[in-house]
C-alpha cells in the first residue's frame, strides 16, 4: 500500500495531496498542526508569508467552483505564489485541445503546482501521473471519489472546537452516496480516531456495504443524530430529484432536514457544519445555518489556513536536493 | 573554547544595558519580542528584569526563512504571537545566538507585517563570528570567538546553559 501511495515521495512526505484514503495519522496530523501554524496569518496587517515567492499555483478547473476555488487561490496568494486560474469547461477543451496537450503548456510555461477539480473521479491522480516530476497537484475535488483539503478543513474545525477525535460521535447526513466529501470525511474521521461515525439519509442515498468503511448507518434522522457531538450536512444536488432518487425538496426537507427541534437531539454543545454551499430550506433550516451552533463560516476561514498548510508541504518536497 | 558561562549573569547585565539604552533614546513602552525558542527565554527574563508593561512577543521565523526552497518545511514548532500593536513601536528582538545573521533578517520580514514599528534593537545573549549579513546587535551579554566548526547551542529553558559542540569535519 505505501510504496503504491504516488501521493508521497521516497522519504513519506507529501508530494501530491489526492485523496485521504491511505494516509497516516501523522500526516493528517501534521497538515492539521501546520494550518494551526498558518491561521495568524490571516488576522495580521500584511496577511501573506514569503514561502512560496517565486511559485506558480495553476488552479485547473474542469468543474464550477466558487468556495474551493477561492479559497485554493486565496491561500497560495497568502503564501505570496503567483495563480493563474483556468475555468477549462470554456477554454482549450472547447477547442478540442486534450488534456495531455494543455499539461504541457502549462508545464512549457513553468508552473509549479496544479490544484484540479475535475468531474471524473480519478482525475487528479491520472493528472500526477502524468506531470513532470517537479510539479505537485492537488486534489480539488474529483468525480464521487474524493475532496481531501475539505476533509481536512473540516477536522481543523472540529478539532480547534472539540480540542480532540477520541471520544467524539459524527454524524454525516444527506446525499453520501454521491458525495466525495463524505468519502473524504469518513476516511479522514476514522484515521484520526474518531470512534462513532455515522452516516445518515435515505436508502437510495446511502451507498450499500458503506459500513465496510467503518460507519454506522441510519435511515433515520432522528436515531442518527441522537447525542452526536458534530453534525455535518451534505449538499442536496438538485439533479438527484430530476432523477427520482428523491420525491421533492419539500418532503426531503421534512425527513432529512436539519431544524432546530431535530438539533436538540444530538448533544447539547454539538457543532452544525455544511460544506457550501447550503440549501436553505432543503438540507438545513435557516435558523440552523444562521444559529449558534452553526460553525459553516469558520469552516471557510479555516479551509484557507489548511489550504496554505497542504500546499506549503507539497512545495517543501520539491526542494532542490530533496528526494523528488 | 568550552569556558562556563553564568547565564543570568548575562542576561542581567543585557538589562541594565537595555534600560540604559531606552533612557538614552528616550524610549517609552518599548515591547520585547523573542525568536523561537531560545529567543523566547532570554526575553521572558528580561522582561521580568525590566518590570515592562508590554507582554512578551514571540516570533516563530519558520515561514520567512530564506531555505525553504533548499530545505522544504521546518517541523512544527509554535506559531508567532505578537500581543501588542508593532505600529509606532519601540521594538526590542531578543535572540540567543547572533552567528550568519539571517534569522535576524527574517524576523525583521516578518515584524514588518505586522505593522510599521518605531524603531527595532537588537539584543543577543552571545554573538558570535560568520555574519553573512550587515547586522550587528545593540546589546551583547558576551562575545563568543568560535571557528566555523565549532558550534555554539543554548539549552533551557530551567536552567540556561550554553552548550559547545566541535564537528568532526
Amino acid at each position: 500500500m505505501r510504496q503504491a501511495n504516488i501521493q508521497l515521495d521516497a522519504e513519506g512526505r507529501l508530494k501530491h495531496f489526492l485523496g485521504i484514503e491511505g494516509l497516516s495519522r501523522d500526516l493528517l496530523t501534521q497538515i492539521l498542526d501546520n494550518a494551526e501554524r498558518f491561521a495568524p496569518v490571516g488576522d495580521r496587517a500584511v496577511k501573506k508569508v514569503p514561502l512560496l515567492r517565486g511559485k506558480t499555483v495553476v488552479n485547473l478547473f474542469f468543474e464550477p467552483s466558487t468556495r474551493t476555488r477561492t479559497t485554493f487561490d486565496l491561500a497560495a496568494k497568502r503564501l505570496s505564489a503567483d495563480v493563474l486560474n483556468l475555468n477549462i469547461e470554456s477554454s482549450s477543451a472547447k477547442k478540442g485541445e486534450s488534456l495531455a496537450d494543455t499539461l504541457r503548456n502549462l508545464e512549457a510555461m513553468q508552473c509549479d503546482m496544479f490544484v484540479v477539480r475535475h468531474q471524473t473521479s480519478g482525475a487528479a491522480a491520472y493528472i500526477a501521473s502524468q506531470v513532470a516530476p517537479h510539479i505537485s497537484v492537488v486534489n480539488g475535488g474529483d468525480g464521487r471519489h474524493e475532496h481531501p483539503t475539505q476533509a481536512m478543513l473540516d477536522c481543523f474545525t472540529i478539532r480547534r472546537l472539540k480540542k480532540r477525535f477520541e471520544d467524539l460521535t459524527v454524524a454525516i447526513v444527506g446525499d453520501v452516496a454521491h458525495s466525495r466529501v463524505a468519502r473524504s470525511e469518513i476516511h479522514a474521521l476514522k484515521i484520526l480516531g474518531v470512534p462513532e461515525v455515522r452516516v445518515v439519509g435515505p436508502r437510495t442515498l446511502i451507498p450499500p456495504q458503506i459500513e465496510a468503511m467503518g460507519v454506522k448507518v441510519f435511515h433515520r434522522f432522528d436515531e442518527g443524530i441522537a447525542d452526536a457531538d458534530v453534525v455535518i450536512m451534505l449538499r442536496l444536488q438538485q439533479e438527484r430529484m430530476q432523477s427520482a432518487l428523491l420525491p421533492s425538496a419539500h418532503e426531503y426537507f421534512r425527513v432529512y432536514g436539519l431544524t432546530e427541534k431535530r438539533l436538540k437531539l444530538a448533544a447539547k454543545d454539538a457543532i452544525v457544519m455544511h460544506p457550501g454551499p447550503i440549501n436553505r430550506g432543503v438540507e438545513i433550516d435557516s435558523a440552523v445555518a444562521d444559529g449558534l451552533q452553526s460553525v459553516i463560516l469558520q469552516q471557510v476561514t479555516n479551509g484557507i489556513a489548511v489550504r496554505m498548510a497542504v500546499m506549503s508541504m507539497v512545495m517543501g518536497t520539491q526542494a532542490v536536493g530533496s528526494a523528488a | 573554547m568550552a569556558q562556563d558561562y553564568d547565564i543570568e549573569a548575562l542576561i542581567a547585565g543585557m538589562a541594565t544595558a537595555l534600560s540604559e539604552r531606552f533612557a538614552a533614546l528616550e524610549i517609552q513602552d518599548p515591547a520585547l519580542i523573542g525568536i523561537r525558542t531560545g529567543g523566547v527565554w532570554i526575553a521572558r527574563r528580561l522582561h521580568a528584569l525590566l518590570g515592562l508593561e508590554q507582554p512578551v512577543g514571540e516570533l516563530n521565523i519558520a515561514f520567512y526563512r530564506d531555505d525553504f526552497s533548499r530545505i522544504g518545511m521546518h517541523p512544527t514548532v509554535e506559531p508567532s504571537h505578537l500581543p501588542f500593536d508593532v505600529d509606532d513601536r519601540h521594538l526590542v528582538l531578543v535572540d540567543d545566538i547572533l552567528y550568519t545573521g539571517r534569522t535576524i533578517r527574517a524576523a525583521m520580514n516578518e515584524i514588518f507585517d505586522y505593522g510599521r514599528p518605531a524603531s527595532i534593537s537588537l539584543a543577543v545573549l552571545c554573538a558570535r563570528s560568520g555574519r553573512e549579513l550587515p547586522i550587528q546587535a545593540d546589546v551583547v551579554g558576551a562575545h563568543l570567538s568560535l571557528t566555523a566548526r565549532e558550534h555554539a547551542k543554548l539549552t533551557g529553558p530551567e536552567p540556561l546553559r550554553l552548550e559547545f559542540t566541535k564537528a568532526k569535519h
